[in-house]
């Protein structure tokens, strides 16, 4: 199921008419099926337009990720981070606890770090995503906290490390040079079971050199 | 007893509608089948564990005029769908509320804070988690308190005002509206009531599946926060285990009117302790009039923990909120953000 989702959400239009309006034409003819009670009526009971109710949605949107427009197909009660991970492949976005409480998930939704796990992909129809697949440069160059974190040696296990980073490059992008105490208050949302927050702060600290070009 | 999933989210019909007015007609044609989404943060916890099932989900996440912070006449009205970073940041709240910014400020974790909204905070359902995982207790429609026993995991519930249910209320905002005097603006239709903060949070007494005065269709709009006591005397204070994530074991939000050393009024309000935010009225009448002063503060301590009524694991919060209530009118606030 998730290879033929994959597929559909590429924005390609090389068959004519494409595998993804055909599935759009289907969820759109099902859509239609199930809001029949929508139907507007006149006095006697006459059927004269359809019209969904206001703000229904639709499972088809389109999101930005990493600069990309992502045409997919989501369920309303679809997580963000599922989306990601199992919709279009960017599996660097970890799920820990999967309930706001460990902060692996972490994104950047129009550059403000929201946890993916508690964010429906619906709200962010329209919205710029930004995960760990998004900060390298086009030429594979690190963005300076991803070098720090190699620097510093940032990270034992790192299944915590994407979130961590995503948080930091937020803080960069507000303060090129946070004290620690900054630094560890926000990122005080991240949990690291290793415990190596000494090293995670001293990455960001080194980070925010790399930055000011120090 | 449900078994706990952790899985999927079942589904659901969601509505994203871009106006009140729209929210308010879908809220008004499903009823109880609705369910209000704002930030999010309480929500999916308990649809992830399938606890709560509704049918129509009614996300008013791109209902933009419920956003707004502004000042007016009386005071400053907050949108209900503001988040608590908007709060913790608003220039107006910080220079007139300050205990109201650095509340927001102590709740939940930063992401959370971008993302949960004011309205969300004071509306959230208990963190029992006897109720949360499912357990078919009284609130949850049965006809037991699992959290009550003295076998049960008890340490973060009641110490006073439990009826049958010894959940509280988790809210760090809550008491602050509740000292401030805040009133809650709720929506019905086309029709507006205004309920004084310290009536919109209802205990199990009143009704035991609800935190709160809002029923099935009505949607709270915004929270008005008179001027009376802006430039007062605000301190608020939280106590909780870990600084991030976790909620207040008690919490206190105490507003002084002093003048010449002299407590004029005072409104004392703790939260964590009771299904609702409690008003210490007893501590009110005891310390006005008399000077603001280390022994006025011991007594008011020692008032606040008349009557109450530990479990088997919470006797901790007697101490800890006879002392929060002492310091809230001892202590300068600390009210940073």
């Amino acid at each position: 199921m998730n290879q033929e989702i994959i597929e559909v959400t590429e924005e390609t239009t090389q068959q004519g008419v494409s595998r993804r309006s055909f599935i759009k034409g289907a969820i759109a003819a099902s859509a239609a099926v199930s809001s029949t009670n929508y139907l507007f009526r006149a006095n006697g009971g006459t059927v004269l337009a359809q019209a969904p109710a206001a703000g229904a949605v639709e499972r088809l949107i389109t999101v930005t990720v990493n600069g990309r427009s992502r045409r997919i197909e989501v369920p309303p009660m679809e997580t963000l981070a599922t989306t990601l991970r199992y919709k279009l492949g960017l599996t660097g976005t970890k799920i820990g606890c999967d309930r706001a409480e460990c902060g692996a998930c972490t994104v950047l939704v129009d550059g403000t770090p929201h946890y993916g796990c508690s964010l429906l992909t619906h709200s962010v129809r329209g919205r710029e995503v930004t995960t760990i697949e998004g900060l390298e440069a086009e030429d594979g160059t690190l963005h300076p906290m991803q070098q720090a974190v190699m620097e510093e040696q940032g990270f034992q296990c790192a299944f915590c490390m994407s979130g961590f980073i995503m948080n930091s490059v937020a803080l960069l992008n507000e303060n090129q040079n946070p004290t620690r105490k900054q630094a560890a208050e926000w990122l005080s949302g991240n949990l690291c079971r290793c415990a190596d927050y000494d090293k995670i702060l001293t990455s960001v600290q080194r980070a925010a050199e790399i930055t000011r070009g120090a | 007893m449900k078994g706990v999933i952790r899985d999927v989210i079942p589904q659901l019909e969601l509505f994203q509608p871009n106006s009140a007015d729209d929210a308010l007609a879908v809220l008004a044609e499903h009823g109880s089948d609705a369910w209000v989404y704002a930030g999010g943060l309480d929500t999916l916890d308990w649809f992830k564990d399938r606890v709560k099932r509704p049918r129509v989900v009614v996300d008013l996440g791109r209902v933009e005029s419920m956003r707004e912070i502004r000042s007016t006449a009386g005071g400053i009205e907050i949108g209900a769908m503001a988040r608590l970073i908007d709060v913790v940041n608003h220039p107006d709240v910080q220079a007139r509320f300050p205990a109201l910014a650095f509340a927001a400020k102590s709740a939940a974790s930063p992401q959370i804070r971008n993302q949960g909204t004011i309205g969300g905070n004071v509306g959230q359902d208990t963190r029992c988690w006897y109720y949360r995982d499912g357990w078919t207790c009284y609130r949850a429609g049965g006809n037991i308190c699992y959290a009550s026993p003295p076998t049960a995991m008890n340490r973060e519930h009641c110490i006073l005002g439990a009826s049958r249910c010894v959940a509280v209320n988790p809210s760090d905002t809550a008491p602050v509206f509740v000292a401030l005097d805040a009133q809650m603006v709720v929506r019905r239709g086309r029709s507006e009531r205004v309920i004084p903060a310290e009536e919109f949070f209802v205990g199990p007494e009143i009704d035991i599946e609800r935190m709160t005065a809002l029923e099935p269709g009505d949607l709270l709009m915004s929270i008005r926060v008179p001027s009376a006591w802006s430039g007062s005397r605000v301190y608020f204070e939280k106590v909780s285990d870990r600084t991030t994530w976790d909620f207040a074991l008690v919490n206190v939000a105490t507003a002084l009117q002093e003048s010449g050393g002299v407590i004029q009024d005072a409104r004392v309000v703790v939260n964590g302790v009771a299904p609702t935010p409690v008003r210490l009225t007893a501590v009110e009448d005891a310390i006005r009039g008399q000077a603001r002063n280390e022994q006025t503060a011991i007594r008011a301590g020692d008032i606040s923990i008349q009557g109450v009524s530990p479990l088997t694991h919470n006797g901790f919060k007697v101490n800890l909120m006879k002392n929060l209530v002492r310091r809230s009118i001892r202590d300068e606030p600390m009210n940073e953000v």
